[in-house]
């Protein structure tokens, strides 16, 4: 329970405020954080401040081989939105999100739950397995999936063949969504499902001994308990998920090695700005669509963490 | 007890006592979650098996026999040997550049993160609360919206191209000073650091001598993410090199796959792919069994805040 009430509190507050009359020895003494802070914040305006300020002039304008280079003020951004390619990319990684982040979150909550319920060296080694893909790359994840799914290498038409059915395409239009979503849940599950197992690890047992007590179930102390309990933990592993889906790009640009057909050069806004920028040239337009989804992934991420504020403990 | 709950949390995962078998209808609830449990395993193990069981077999070897067991011939060796002699043993070139990247990139962000950690938990500077809380925000900012204006400010500089152009904007790791922020906050009494300025240390031996030894789970936990995120990068190195041999083993790979589809035949090297693809992911799975006591307990510490 401590855990959870530190949960609620945001870190400023964690940091006693004592102000010691604000001699001019201590507030000198305090001027010290600028010299650990400033190297980060070097780099922080360098690569993050920057090229954000940057990306945004660049869209201001627009580039072409006859006028030169002339401020097009909004121009590049009415485009954008305006622009059936960029849209629906846009309305892609939405699907993906919204199929893919329940996906991973059940998988991870399910397995830390019932790991939470067992101390046998099954559960650890399950434990230590289900986790081993995180440690594998995005791009050789998606490349041995690759591999599975082709018609040429993958074991599909061989275990059909066992139960007399044509094995599925997996690299068709229709069912490489799926596919690219069980890459995403293969890769990402056992993390999400470690951060839970170990939110659930922290809560005080003595509080499923009152709930015992009082005739709960196994069932219903998960549901009303734990995950409750863990609700931040939660919020934390969504917000991940969400920035992570909306930005889109390994998974489907190595797929499109063997699936070219399924998966067009714009499938993702992130691999549209990748091929106008160095497929096309089109940098000023480029810079739109990458900055344009940063704000709007920005402006996402914040909207969830708003509205789930009472249970983030975010405020 | 309210600051020393986060600690044990982020220090390790609390032992709890085994609430073990108690009722015969218990233990049948117990061997459906194993067998549950079990299931689960094999669906994210069976590709990595997969993986090791391709890089011992021959171009044909992987056509021909089944996927999930070995072929006859074992060819692991023979496909080492011909990733030294492709393209004139590009591929170690690949994968020392992903150490390199890696290494150079996670430890660098990692002592930023550190340093800006200590400096934003234990000094009360004006404007603290206003730096901090965009830092904060800026977790929330895609990295791959900024790949490409990054692209074109480092072709600016001439550094397109050169290591740099993925080292330097590997250290930026907002979330890496988050943690070390939350975690330094808890596990650094500022009585301890009182104590040590009262003896007579200067600030900096304060840090190093008092702070630093404190904050080593976390150390090692940011540096673990830092490294992973660095050694995962995909977007950034395929937009900021084009020299085939300053690629990472990631990128080199995705290309070699790239050409293979292109379907020439000299250029299909199936058999190297795997190959290639097994012996990179050796070290991290590695890494993450021998490091398990620090990621299994760090990995949390942004959650339980």
């Amino acid at each position: 329970m401590t855990t959870q009430t530190t949960a609620v509190a945001p870190p400023t507050a964690a940091v006693p405020k004592r102000r010691r009359g604000g001699s001019l020895l201590e507030r000198r003494r305090q001027r010290w954080g600028w010299v650990f802070v400033t190297p980060f914040l070097v780099v922080f305006a360098a690569f993050l401040v920057f090229p954000l300020i940057y990306a945004f002039g660049m869209s201001l304008f627009t580039s072409t081989l006859a006028t030169g280079t002339t401020f097009t003020g909004a121009a590049n951004y009415v485009k954008a939105f305006t622009d059936p390619l960029f849209l629906e990319g846009l309305g892609r990684v939405a699907a993906f999100a919204v199929v893919m982040i329940p996906a991973q979150l059940i998988v991870a909550l399910v397995a830390a739950l019932v790991l939470d319920s067992l101390t046998t060296w099954v559960s650890k080694l399950s434990r230590l397995l289900i986790f081993a893909p995180y440690a594998i790359p995005v791009v050789i994840g998606a490349l041995m999936w690759s591999f599975l799914y082709s018609p040429r290498f993958g074991p599909a038409s061989t275990l059909f063949d066992l139960v007399g059915l044509q094995a599925p395409d997996f690299l068709s239009g229709d069912s490489v969504f799926a596919s690219l979503v069980n890459i995403v849940t293969w890769q990402w599950s056992g993390y999400y499902m470690v951060v839970i197992y170990a939110a659930l690890r922290s809560i005080d047992p003595a509080i499923y001994e009152a709930a015992r007590i009082d005739g709960a179930n196994g069932f219903q102390t998960a549901t009303r308990i734990k995950i409750p309990m863990i609700s931040s933990s939660m919020v934390m592993v969504i917000t991940f998920a969400l920035i992570g889906t909306l930005q889109f790009f390994t998974e489907p640009v190595v797929l499109r090695n063997i699936a070219q057909g399924a998966i067009d050069a714009a499938y993702t806004p992130n691999m549209y700005a990748y091929s106008l920028a160095f497929s096309y040239s089109q940098f000023n337009y480029a810079s739109t669509i990458a900055f344009s989804l940063g704000i709007l992934v920005f402006a996402g991420s914040y909207l969830f963490l708003f509205l789930t504020r009472k249970q983030s403990g975010l405020k | 007890m309210a600051t020393t709950a986060p600690l044990t949390t982020a220090t390790g995962v609390p032992s709890r006592e085994d609430r073990g078998p108690r009722t015969g209808h218990r233990n049948g609830r117990r061997i459906g979650s194993h067998v549950f449990l079990i299931i689960l395993a094999i669906y994210f193990v069976i590709p990595i098996w997969w993986l090791f069981v391709a890089a011992t077999k021959n171009t044909s070897g992987l056509f021909g026999s089944p996927a999930f067991w070995f072929d006859d011939h074992f060819a692991l060796f023979e496909n080492i040997a011909g990733l030294f002699t492709q393209q004139n043993g590009i591929y170690w070139t690949w994968l020392g550049n992903s150490f390199l990247y890696a290494f150079a990139g996670g430890i660098g962000a990692t002592i930023l993160s550190i340093l800006a950690g200590y400096g934003f938990a234990k000094y009360r500077f004006r404007g603290r609360g206003a730096v901090f809380g965009v830092i904060l925000g800026s977790i929330m900012v895609p990295l791959t919206a900024l790949v490409i204006p990054t692209f074109m400010l480092l072709s600016q500089y001439g550094l397109i191209n050169t290591p740099w152009a993925v080292i330097l904007p590997s250290l930026l790791s907002p979330f890496g000073v988050y943690l070390m922020r939350v975690y330094t906050q808890d596990a650094v009494p500022d009585e301890m650091l009182e104590a040590a300025r009262i003896d007579g240390a200067g600030e900096f031996r304060t840090f190093f001598q008092v702070a630093l030894p404190l904050l080593k789970p976390a150390i090692v936990t940011v540096l673990l993410l830092s490294v992973v995120g660095t050694w995962n990068n995909f977007f950034l190195p395929l937009a900021v090199l084009t020299d085939p041999n300053l690629l990472p083993v990631t990128v080199g790979l995705n290309r070699w796959t790239a050409l293979s589809n292109a379907g020439a035949g000299g250029e299909q090297v199936w058999n190297l792919i795997t190959t290639g693809a097994f012996i990179s992911v050796l070290p991290l799975i590695l890494s993450f069994l021998f490091l398990q006591r620090y990621w299994q307990g760090g990995l949390t510490i942004g959650s339980i805040k």
